[in-house]
């Protein structure tokens, strides 16, 4: 057992200094992990492009791109403890839930971790600043619209949305029943349904919202895999023209569907440019170049400033609507 | 002659068959040898791993779901299963943050999570018992049905605001690096190795296990027996369902989400038998710490989580074909 034992200890002194020698030559000074919801999400991949485009700007940035299988808050917990453990500088996170990650992420800045929320938002008490994609009222409104400019005669519309505790996409509805009785008084929302970010899963809600309303309109689906099911499930169903398919969709992942006409047009900002941003806006606050408070200006490289809130949450940028005339061309960008 | 011997110097082995019975003892071996080979491996493979805080925050994986796999290998052993223990966690946590808005104390928030879970366990406990149902049919419904509640109850909702002193259970530490749960986890596993392996009890569930008619002639009590085996799981759900509330500081219905797969995982691996009737509580521990090491160290090396559950399907996979395999070519050669 003794041997055992030195045998190990002696593996770790030689393992741990290997590393030293590595991470010394690599000249990264900063190790910044991007957490996104689940990993094998389009978006996220997109945002991990922006993110390794900031690094390689702002230069001695490793960017540690990871994340859990299942879009749950436990196995984020998971995920932040190994971050943790590596004595990570700085973590950018997209959550599963507002809530849950605080004692995790409190226990990360506990240990003089620098922590923002970027795309999906953690309580204030559980991060430094959150980064919003875009506003979320103009979000809320804007995915109506989608579906609106398309029916002048009004009609049910519902909305297919990921997992019924994703921050983001809740505060969207919340904002886009706001919208309704004002600006789409024709607009009826008849259901709301969660297929959780799982395509097998949204495939059988969008399903289920065809079967049990006959006179739907418009499936709206503020997430890329929600939009993506839901398209091909009227793609399937031989309900192209009937029911068209609108919300947030990728434009590599969403240009059959606007080609084959299951959906008129999708909007989206650009993930690159939040992947971008958020490692940016981390970097900045770890290295103390940025003071977090309210109504700071922080500047974001290239793609330009944000403002903080109150909140000390930014809005990055307006949605951008893809339709046939701009669709290939963004296609081949993310 | 005619004076009874005493028989307790006669050895009654847990099982009759002598060389499974010492596949058995070689099963523990190999499980030691498979969690020193992982621990080696890790501290080779990351420069964190071997360090206290690293090594503390990594019984956060497994604790919770490893105190439902004591009472699950159990129920396992006595030939039934319940699937429903993740969703008993849903409920009672849910109530507890439904107490939380009534203004209830710390010690009346556990009280009424254990009780929940207590109470569910009761429930399906008389489903299976009484009705005679297969444990397998109620425990789906039921795990539909408590998960459904909290569904109704909280919606897309969170429930937070649990007292300051609540979070000790999930977050605290009872000495240095020993954290409340561990320390729990360890007491419960003393008290469940006590109870399978040193008392008539446990004797009667290997019984029921292995033939629950025969079992019944000779005056087991076997359906009073499964009833107590469903409130232990249901107690330690509960339990579980405390610990995991405190170290989320909020409720969601989706909490816990898919760890009922999970804990009878580690119970299989820990090689209790899936078709009752034999396994050890010192193979659960065991598993349960092999399972944290796996997913804690695939962490450190910021493995995405998809290869993970690769890495424990195969592991499961591995660790029940050897034997099998070990078997069969020993008979070959014979």
């Amino acid at each position: 057992m003794s041997i055992l034992k030195r045998l190990t200890v002696a593996a770790a002194l030689s393992v741990a200094m290997a590393t030293t020698a590595f991470t010394g030559s690599a000249l990264a000074d900063m190790k910044v992990a991007l957490v996104v919801k689940s990993l094998g999400n389009g978006f996220f991949d997109a945002a991990h492009k922006g993110a390794e485009e900031a690094a390689k700007e702002i230069g001695g940035i490793e960017v540690i791109y990871t994340g859990p299988t299942k879009a749950t808050a436990e196995a984020q917990i998971e995920v932040i403890n190994s971050l943790i453990a590596q004595k990570v500088d700085a973590i950018a996170i997209s959550a599963n839930d507002a809530d849950a990650l605080v004692p995790a992420l409190k226990k990360a800045m506990d240990r003089g971790i620098t922590v923002i929320s970027w795309d999906s938002g953690v309580a204030p008490e559980g991060r430094q600043m959150h980064l919003n994609p875009s506003d979320t009222n103009l979000i809320g409104e804007t995915i109506i619209k989608l579906a609106a400019d398309h029916l002048p005669e009004g009609g049910d519309v519902a909305i297919l949305s990921a997992a019924s505790t994703a921050t983001n996409q809740n505060a969207w509805i919340d904002a886009a029943k706001k919208a309704l009785p004002e600006k789409f008084p024709k607009i009826n929302l008849v259901s709301v349904v969660y297929g959780d970010d799982d395509s097998a899963k949204s495939t059988d809600e969008a399903k289920g919202l065809l079967k049990s309303n006959p006179n739907l309109k418009a499936i709206i689906a503020p997430t890329t895999v929600g939009v993506v099911a839901a398209a091909q499930v009227v793609t399937d169903e031989n309900l192209i023209g009937k029911v068209n398919v609108t919300g947030l969709a990728l434009p590599s992942e969403f240009k059959k569907f606007i080609d084959n006409g299951a959906s008129q047009s999708v909007a989206l900002w650009n993930p690159i440019d939040l992947g971008y941003s958020a490692v940016y806006l981390v970097h900045d606050i770890a290295a103390k170049k940025d003071e977090v408070k309210p109504g700071a200006k922080l500047s974001i490289g290239r793609v330009g400033e944000v403002t903080l809130d109150d909140n000390n949450s930014a809005a990055m940028a307006a949605p951008f609507t893809f339709d046939k005339s701009n669709i290939e061309e963004f296609s081949k960008i993310y | 002659m005619s004076t009874i011997q005493p028989t307790q110097a006669r050895h009654i082995p847990d099982r009759l068959d002598r060389p499974l019975r010492s596949a058995l003892l070689g099963w523990e071996a190999l499980l030691v040898a498979v969690a020193v080979a992982i621990f080696i491996i890790n501290s080779f493979a990351s420069p964190y791993f071997l360090d206290v805080w690293s090594l503390s925050d990594l019984t956060f994986n497994f604790t919770e779901k490893a105190l439902i796999a004591l009472a699950m290998a159990l129920l396992i052993i006595a030939g039934e299963i319940d699937l429903s223990v993740a969703a008993i966690i849903a409920l009672a946590s849910t109530l507890m943050g439904m107490a939380v808005q009534f203004g209830f104390s710390t010690p009346a928030l556990v009280g009424i999570g254990i009780c929940v879970g207590l109470a569910c366990g009761v429930f399906n406990g008389l489903l299976v018992t009484r009705l005679g149902l297969p444990s397998i049919v109620v425990t789906i419904s039921t795990m539909s049905l408590f998960r459904g509640i909290a569904f109704i109850i909280l919606g897309d909702q969170a429930y937070k605001g649990y007292p300051a002193s609540f979070a000790f259970f999930g977050q605290g530490y009872v000495w240095w690096v020993v954290s409340f749960e561990l320390a729990l986890f360890l007491a419960a596993a003393v008290v469940y190795y006590v109870l399978l392996h040193r008392t008539n009890f446990g004797r009667y569930v290997f019984a029921i296990g292995n033939n629950p008619v025969a079992a019944q002639f000779s005056g087991v009590r076997v359906d009073r027996i499964k009833l107590v085996l469903f409130c232990l799981t249901g107690l330690m759900s509960g339990i579980a369902a405390v610990l995991i509330t405190s170290r989320l500081g909020s409720t969601r219905p989706s909490i816990a989400q898919g760890y009922e797969l999970e804990v009878i995982t580690m119970v299989v691996l820990g090689g209790v038998s899936i078709l009752g009737g034999s396994g050890s509580i010192a193979g659960v521990v065991l598993a349960a710490l092999i399972m944290g090491l796996v997913t804690f160290g695939l962490g450190l090396l910021n493995v995405p989580g998809i290869v993970m559950s690769i890495f424990v399907g195969l592991l499961l996979i591995l660790v029940i074909a050897l034997p099998l395999v070990w078997r069969r070519f020993m008979r070959k050669a014979a």
